[in-house]
């Protein structure tokens, strides 16, 4: 199947408004968006999600049995999908630089071991960051728009993107608005996301939908294919700061929107499930997902990340354990 | 060679999954029926009363929710336990109610397969006792049981096992959860039970036991606004009045206490006491 | 053996075989008659095959007519002596000891029945094996509260029993016929498929571990005519057969006017209808767990897609993209999803009515997958441009093969589902809850799976209209095929 993709990181490409209007295969942005009531008939007409069903889809999936070599390609590759992230009040300068140095060499005594994709750090710890990783291929996000919350003025949100972006950011996480959402006001969601959009420049977006709000599926169905129709680059689960984060069956429901938006405009959207995936299971488990229901076009960082922190020594581990044939400890593995 | 100093047994209350002793620091003396000392058992207080009623609510959730099919496979696990227990119940059945070893081993076989018994209700009684209805209109129309959620127990007094399985047993088969007050002169199986339950698969809190005075505790039980039911099985006569009236403050669901001999298997009557009936309808259209 | 990995480049699942070495299979095994192994006096033996390799597993006695006599002889008499008389919460007890055994053996049980069968063994292992313990626990329950049944007080059982399983789900079946009638105080004698025997004969070891009293289970392995002498023999009360509609059809003429009861569980060719405003992945998964689960070797299969006009187009793409991502290989690799057709007989007839088809003028894809050279193997298939009239809308395939019919409206989906002479099943994929209701008040099937499939519940009755059977297995319902009631 071709894919009509535009490169994660863009550089030199201006910021633009929303997908073009009719230029999409069978979505015509514009008229769906013309009003709150026509944005609502469309996201209610998608097709519902049976909870029951969509959670035994993901549990059977989940016993997939990944072993040896397959393991090991699957470990490497969800390393180097890692957006490697601290984001709490009590970050400083050398814990964003620590956390870098283990970004760029996750396992000094293993030269061989995949660097990760980025790091992800509140935006006045951007310009550590940025200083950090310069000249490597590690990508700084930052996110934006009141994380993790998003109770804020739109004036405020988009002074907190234009900041981190400024700082040398080249990825942007936003979190959408819930409340608007879960009270029906979606074109202000809609509206929202396709400002930060611009305000990101020619960094990417992310979009995240805190899907532990949301609660129920048909929601996170709804909320992926409104974070697309707004230019989303990718949907992402969760700030990681409430559970349940990204389940599953959560990331089942959101890989089919990307394929069906694919399918509907051509466009394809990246997916970063975050929060609660801790072990190099629950990884493997996740990049099942993405090859059963999305395929090769997805298994790769530059259309699939993982947003965890602690996952990162428990992958060493585990290669360590397929390269020696022992068990290892955290004592053979540093601290960020 | 002399004979070997055995490491006695202590007996402590069982509350949210652990053994605490009382928080008012009492405790009392259980003797068997000749007056011989047998051990210390714990007092428990209004306070221990009030705790254990936190725990059971903070357990109902999840045991109320699991498949039926859960439920009887934990009971059942409860029930090889028991069985693996059995001289311990024997010694302690025999001291405390003045029974022959026969007689006491026949107390607990029955026991055990009462147990066993109810736990393989779990997955029947909503056939049994739910209902699809034929109602006069295109209405699907069905009725199911629903456990109605904490449950007092005051335990029979005499029948130390045997008794007090069937007056617990059907309170958590059917996905409540309990507080029970153990005989006051004969705990110590309660005690023994207790640690059964640790050991096997029940979450902690759906079981509570409390040793003590009956009637110090069982009127904190009785008034309780977030219990929904009480078993007046062990309750003495000259109290039943009182407490029924206390339980009147919630309309708690109320057992009566009345002459019972427990080694008759019974029907489902305690189960029927502590299940709601809901009661839903869906219209049938295209 | 490799796993064909249809669809995916970069990510190439390793085998991930469970381990043989769990099962001890005997070079050969006699009959379970009266709590002992013995030889037949008057027949003979077989071999049962692994149909993923063609390897032979083992001999396999072939019980005579004489042998019959034994076992049923030894069914009575533990009945009269033993059985009957044992207090009804001891013949629980002995049924709690076996579930408990059968999860403790699991594994090993899993291992042989993928190996005997050709399923995969994720779904021995997830699927069957557990129903078969639950089953067990179920009845086990039941054993000393039947006079809650509903059925009078004191039901009495039957007697003997003389039950004929199929090869599909061969400890599954088993586990459905022997619970309820041990628990309901009746003594059997059942007959394993030829096929299939090895999971019944390692259970006959669980009855002995269990201490069961002789007797009370007895094996007879062998075919078609060891079944007719059980079905056929008079010193049976009860008879229970699960099979085709074709046999079931001579058992009825066989014991007409005999006094025997007798319950029977055929086949089907269900409707699995999808509305236009169904929840569409997941009725897609419910479309191939509906045909392609068990290789579509399931009686209750959906292989008659009914699918709503206007969702025609979005449904079938779906589907096809859904099916690519299937993995048909060894039964023993975790991760297969299609395991082998179970006998070379069946995959002839697969393959016949999938020419049929063809030549009839329904349009036949195939997903594309490389076969192992070895054992028997069919890929899964789909039939569009099916009518009512075509024969692959009729007849039970019994294979990995699904035919798609539309429909515009509900009333047109329940006459074309209904217009079938089998009953035994239907799904219905729709958002809304009363034309589930309404569809479901319609459809003169058994077994109504509303937005799910292919679910089975030892607390569930189960069981067909028309000729599809009769008789309900499972839940309180299936307790009266086993009481004189």
């Amino acid at each position: 199947m071709t894919t009509t993709a535009s490169p994660p990181v863009a550089s030199g490409s201006p910021g633009t408004g929303p997908v073009s209007t009719s230029g999409s295969d069978g979505v015509d942005v514009a008229g769906i968006t013309a009003s709150n009531s026509s944005l609502r008939r469309f996201l209610h007409g998608l097709p519902g999600v049976d909870q029951v069903g969509a959670e035994a889809r993901a549990a059977t999936l989940s016993t997939r049995s990944i072993k040896t070599t397959a393991k090991a390609w699957a470990i490497d590759l969800a390393i180097s999908m890692i957006d490697l992230t601290t984001l709490e009040g009590q970050d400083t300068p050398g814990k964003v630089r620590a956390l870098c140095a283990k970004a760029l060499r996750p396992d000094p005594s293993d030269p061989t071991t995949p660097r990760v994709a980025a790091i992800c750090v509140y935006p006045d710890m951007v310009p550590i960051a940025v200083e950090a990783l310069r000249g490597s291929q590690v990508h700084v996000a930052s996110v934006a728009t009141a994380f993790p919350s998003g109770r804020a003025s739109l004036d405020v949100k988009l002074a907190d993107t234009r900041d981190a972006v400024a700082a040398g950011a080249d990825e942007i996480d936003m979190v959408i608005d819930r409340g608007a959402f879960l009270s029906g006001r979606y074109l202000e969601v809609f509206d929202e996301i396709v400002a930060v959009k611009r305000a990101c420049g020619s960094a990417h977006l992310k979009v995240i939908l805190e899907t532990g709000e949301l609660v129920t599926y048909d929601n996170v169905r709804r909320a992926s294919w409104l974070a697309m129709l707004a230019g989303g680059d990718f949907i992402k689960t969760s700030t990681g700061k409430i559970q349940p984060a990204a389940t599953l069956p959560v990331t089942l429901v959101m890989l089919e929107a990307v394929r069906d938006w694919r399918t509907a405009t051509g466009r394809q959207v990246g997916v970063k499930p975050a929060g609660g995936i801790k072990t190099t299971k629950d990884a493997v488990k996740i990049l099942v997902l993405v090859n059963e229901t999305v395929g090769d076009d997805w298994l790769d960082p530059d259309w699939f990340r993982l947003g965890a922190s602690s996952l990162l020594n428990d992958l060493l581990m585990q290669r360590t354990k397929l390269t020696t044939g022992r068990y290892s400890g955290p004592d053979y593995f540093t601290l960020d | 060679m002399s004979d070997r100093i055995d490491v006695r047994k202590t007996y402590k209350l069982y509350v949210g999954g652990k053994f605490p002793r009382s928080e008012s620091g009492r405790s009392y003396e259980v003797t068997d029926r000749k007056g011989h000392f047998l051990a210390n058992a714990a007092m428990g207080s209004r306070k221990d009363a009030r705790d254990a009623v936190v725990a059971a609510r903070s357990a109902f959730p999840g045991w109320s929710t699991a498949t039926a099919y859960n439920r009887g496979q934990v009971l059942y696990r409860v029930a090889e336990l028991l069985e693996g227990r059995r001289s311990q119940f024997v010694d302690e059945v025999a001291a405390g109610e003045g029974l022959t070893t026969r007689k006491a081993e026949a107390a607990v076989d029955e026991a055990i397969d009462r147990w066993v018994w109810y736990a393989g209700w779990s997955d029947k009684i909503a056939q049994v006792h739910g209902s699809t209805n034929p109602v006069a209109g295109p209405y699907f129309d069905f009725s199911v049981p629903e456990p109605t959620g904490v449950v007092a127990v005051v335990a029979p007094q005499d029948s130390s096992l045997l008794g007090l399985v069937s007056v617990l047993a059907p309170v958590v088969v059917t996905g409540n959860v309990a507080v029970v007050l153990a005989s006051e002169e004969r705990p110590l199986p309660a005690v023994t039970l207790s640690e059964v339950l640790a050991t096997s698969d029940v979450p902690g809190g759906v079981v509570n036991v409390l040793t003590g005075r009956t009637t110090e505790v069982a009127p904190w039980l009785a008034s309780h606004m977030d219990v929904n039911a009480i078993d007046l099985a062990g309750a003495p006569a000259d109290a039943v009045t009182e407490l029924q009236v206390a339980a009147a403050d919630n309309l708690k669901r109320v057992v009566r206490p009345e002459a019972t001999d427990w080694a008759r298997t019974p029907g489902p009557q305690r189960m029927l006491a502590f299940l709601e009936t809901k009661t839903v309808w869906h219209p049938i259209g295209v | 053996m490799a796993v064909a990995d249809m669809g995916s480049k970069k990510f190439d699942y390793a085998p991930a075989p469970e381990s043989r070495a769990i099962v001890d299979i005997r070079p050969s095994y006699g009959l379970f008659i009266g709590g002992q192994w013995v030889d037949p006096t008057d027949g003979h033996a077989f071999k049962t095959i692994s149909p993923s390799s063609e390897e032979v597993l083992a001999e396999v006695s072939e019980a005579g007519p004489g042998d019959v006599d034994r076992a049923v002889k030894a069914a009575r008499k533990a009945y009269d002596t033993v059985w009957s008389k044992l207090p009804a919460r001891e013949r629980g007890k002995y049924l709690f000891r076996i579930a408990r055994i059968l999860q403790e053996r699991a594994r090993e049980l899993a291992v042989l029945e993928s190996l005997d069968n050709g399923k995969p063994i994720r779904e021995s292992r997830d699927v069957d094996v557990p129903l078969v313990a639950a089953w067990f626990f179920h009845y086990a329950g039941w054993a000393d509260k039947l006079d809650h049944a509903g059925f009078g007080t004191s039901p009495k059982p039957l007697g003997v029993a003389g039950q004929v399983i199929p090869w599909n789900f061969p400890l599954l079946m088993l586990a459905w016929k022997i619970a309820p009638a041990l628990a309901c105080g009746n003594t059997v004698v059942l007959k394993p498929a030829e096929t299939t025997p090895l999971t019944a004969l390692l259970f006959a070891e669980i009855c002995q571990q269990a201490d069961l009293p002789p007797g009370v289970v007895n094996i007879v392995t062998g075919a078609g005519d060891t079944g007719r002498a059980l079905v056929e023999h008079p010193g049976i009360d009860k008879v229970a057969f699960t099979g085709s509609t074709e046999v079931g059809k001579m058992i009825a003429r066989s014991t007409a006017g005999t006094g025997k009861k007798v319950t029977l569980e055929l086949g089907g060719k269900a409707a699995n209808i999808v509305f236009d405003d169904a929840p569409v992945d997941q009725a897609v998964e419910g479309i191939v767990n509906g045909i392609f689960f068990n290789q579509g070797h399931v009686c209750c299969a959906g292989s008659r897609l009914l699918v709503q006009e206007s969702a025609f187009d979005e449904v079938l793409e779906s589907l096809k993209r859904r099916l690519s991502t299937l993995r048909l290989g060894d039964p023993l690799d975790k991760n297969t999803d299609i395991g082998a057709i179970n006998s070379l007989e069946q995959l002839t007839r697969i393959r016949e009515l999938s020419e049929v088809g063809e030549s009839e003028g329904a349009a036949r894809w195939t997903v594309a997958c490389e076969l192992p050279d070895k054992g028997f193997w069919f890929p899964p298939t789909v039939f569009t441009g099916v009518s009512q009239a075509h024969r692959i809308a009729r007849e039970e395939i019994f294979g990995p093969v699904l035919s798609v019919l539309t429909f515009r409206t509900p009333q047109e989906a329940v006459e074309k589902a209904n217009n079938t002479p089998y009953g035994l099943s239907a799904g219905v994929w729709t958002d809304k809850g009363s034309r589930i209701l309404w569809m479901a008040d319609k459809l003169r099937a058994g077994v109504v799976w509303a937005n799910t499939f292919n679910r089975f519940d030892p607390t569930s009755p189960f069981g067909g209209y028309k000729e599809s059977g009769y008789g309900r297995e499972g839940g309180r319902h299936g307790l009266e095929a086993y009481l004189d009631v």
